[in-house]
């Protein structure tokens, strides 16, 4: 691993008799790592403070009717939240939708980055101008790109009119917004839309890992382009497709913004997803203990998700990074 | 070798040198579809922000016609002039790039010394803490904003640009540091080695030596964490409540939320703040590329 500066350090050390250097040692080792706690302290105590206590806290809260008026007592009420969660339709159908947006916009931002991954990686013209073009919507804030669909599928936006007035494929302009599932399919054109250029990025990474004289092998054998694929490219870059399936898994769950900013989990509940039936259960509601009850739930889903995933695919996630 | 891939044995046979005639990869006949493709997809993924500074540049009568107006006729700038003055832009700009400036220089600061500390130095509960930390990669921040929400009242950071500052700060430690290490232990002891045996302190070594050969590394660092900040949303939303104290996602939500119709002015608002996003990314982008394929970073 990692050579460290403290631990060996032969040039400095004074070669003195045995006792000498038995007494020097641990003074050394402490002062060594004194420094190292200082230069740990700041950063440390600030992220337990604003990151780790707030994952206890939110446990704790969640077993609570949690009082947010200052000086007002909370009161401890067990699995209440979580019981309120199980019997609540609105949060099993944010769920619902969560997973939705999942199913929409995971596999087509696996199969299109690696698809615009593949026509890029040959050293073609152009490709470093694709290759800015694709990723512009990753770089762009969620907030700007929110916006700009909800005015494309607006009832006489820029998507209606393609779709009536210019391909005919809908007799009439669509409500998109309006609606559960064409709210579900606005916010997720958006996730697949802003999401490819992520994963194309990744994909376009791993893909300098596919050794060359394999491929050039695997042709003059006979192999076809979908043969050497499967054989040769694939195998390649498996470490780096679980790390975006598992990253898209994560961010499908986080799906947040978009939602509050195009439908804002409307019409009546209808395109809620998980978070901001979170968001608005604390912060409309005022009702902290079983918001906090759903961000656990979500946590502790987000986690066994991911741990399933890198089961399936026998993958060591600290090989990805 | 009893289990040779018949892939592994066409190396042994062939070799690298044996390639078929006219199956170049760059070859004309081949790369045509491949470049509709590309084009139709890139369309696809610029088209709506050409659409965006198109509209931006109508006035409030053309902004939902059907057809829609692609070259704005008559155009006009004043949906910029109107946001930068009259609706306070100009503002909510300074305060974005004011929070975004201290945050990325409170954070590098504190991450590069942590990472200094992972990278150098064998002290008891390293692997431990550096695990610790390691879960703030893993929790989205929007899972712990009811408890940062209560932290925060608790602290009187409420509607202040400082309460912002520090949570962005938080948010960002445990990828800067993850990331900083990386680049750390790639630097040779021995450099610092040498230092030592001249005198120099911890401090002199991190500050004079580590820190300016982690240039890359800073860079990229640097980037995301202000574009992380330049773009959040969610905890500005939540802590913010006096108008002169918003940055310039928070604005320009709220303000499409109370002037849902006038579609020219958002955009003109967005533009704005969008812009030095693209620049940065522009002028940078080597460093996303380094950044993406170093850690998790999900945009």
């Amino acid at each position: 691993m990692t050579a460290l500066v403290d631990s060996a350090e032969p040039r400095v050390q004074p070669a003195a008799g045995g006792a000498g250097r038995v007494r020097r040692i641990p003074g050394r080792r402490a002062r060594s790592n004194l420094t190292a706690y200082l230069f740990l302290a700041p950063g440390f105590l600030l992220f337990l403070a604003l990151i780790i206590y707030p994952m206890i806290k939110a446990f704790q809260m969640s077993f609570y009717d949690w009082n947010v008026v200052a000086g007002a007592t909370s009161d401890f009420i067990g699995w209440t939240n979580y019981q309120q969660a199980y019997h609540d339709p609105v949060f099993w159908r944010a769920l619902q939708n969560s997973a939705l947006y999942m199913a929409f916009t995971v596999p087509p931002q696996i199969v299109l980055g690696l698809a615009v991954a593949t026509l890029l990686n040959n050293k073609a013209p152009g490709r470093a101008l694709f290759r800015v073009l694709f990723y512009l919507p990753v770089v762009t804030g969620w907030v700007v790109v929110s916006l700009l669909f909800q005015y494309l599928f607006a009832d006489s936006g820029l998507v209606n009119w393609m779709l009536h007035d210019v391909t005919h494929l809908t007799g009439h302009d669509i409500s998109w917004l309006s609606g559960r599932w064409t709210g579900m399919v606005a916010i997720s054109s958006l996730g697949v839309w802003k999401g490819v250029g992520w994963s194309m990025m990744i994909f376009l990474a791993a893909l300098q890992g596919v050794p060359k004289e394999l491929l050039e092998s695997a042709e003059v054998d006979g192999a076809g382009r979908w043969q050497r694929f499967r054989a040769v490219t694939l195998p390649a870059i498996w470490p780096a497709a679980v790390f975006v399936t598992v990253m898209l898994v994560i961010g499908g769950f986080n799906v947040f913004i978009s939602v509050i900013l195009v439908t804002n989990g409307g019409p009546a509940d209808s395109t809620q997803v998980l978070l901001t039936y979170m968001y608005q259960q604390a912060f409309t509601n005022l009702n902290f203990g079983y918001g906090a009850s759903i961000a656990v739930l979500l946590t502790v889903g987000v986690f066994v998700l991911s741990a399933i995933q890198l089961r399936m695919f026998r993958a060591d996630p600290e090989v990805l990074a | 070798m009893t289990t040779v891939s018949p892939i592994r044995q066409a190396v042994n046979r062939a070799g690298p040198a044996v390639r078929r005639p006219g199956a170049r990869p760059g070859s004309l006949s081949r790369s045509g579809p491949r470049y509709l493709l590309l084009v139709v997809g890139a369309a696809i993924m610029v088209l709506p922000f050409i659409y965006m500074v198109s509209t931006s540049f109508k006035s409030q009568t053309y902004v939902l016609t059907i057809p829609p107006q692609f070259i704005p006729h008559p155009a006009t700038v004043s949906n910029y002039t109107d946001a930068w003055t009259t609706d306070n832009f100009a503002r909510y700009f300074l305060n974005s790039a004011v929070v975004a400036v201290i945050t990325t220089t409170v954070s590098l600061l504190l991450s590069s010394m942590m990472a200094y500390a992972f990278s150098r130095f064998a002290f008891p509960g390293r692997e431990l803490l550096f695990k610790v930390l390691l879960l703030g990669l893993m929790i989205p921040p929007i899972m712990l904003i009811i408890p940062q929400f209560i932290l925060a009242k608790y602290f009187h950071l409420i509607d202040s640009m400082l309460g912002l500052i520090v949570f962005y700060v938080g948010f960002s430690l445990s990828l800067n540091t993850f990331l900083l290490r990386g680049f750390f232990q790639a630097i040779p002891v021995e450099l610092e080695q040498a230092m030592q045996v001249d005198g120099a302190g911890a401090w002199t070594r991190y500050w004079r030596l580590i820190l300016p050969l982690a240039k890359p590394a800073l860079a990229t660092a640097t980037i995301f964490t202000f574009l992380g900040s330049w773009d959040e949303f969610t905890w500005s939303l939540t802590i913010i409540n006096t108008p002169s104290k918003r940055t310039l996602p928070l604005a320009i939500a709220l303000f499409q939320g109370q002037n849902s119709t006038l579609w020219g002015l958002v955009f003109a608002a967005a533009v704005i703040a969008v812009v030095p996003v693209i620049v940065v990314f522009l002028v940078f982008q080597r460093y996303f590329v380094q950044g993406l394929t170093a850690g998790a970073v999900k945009g």
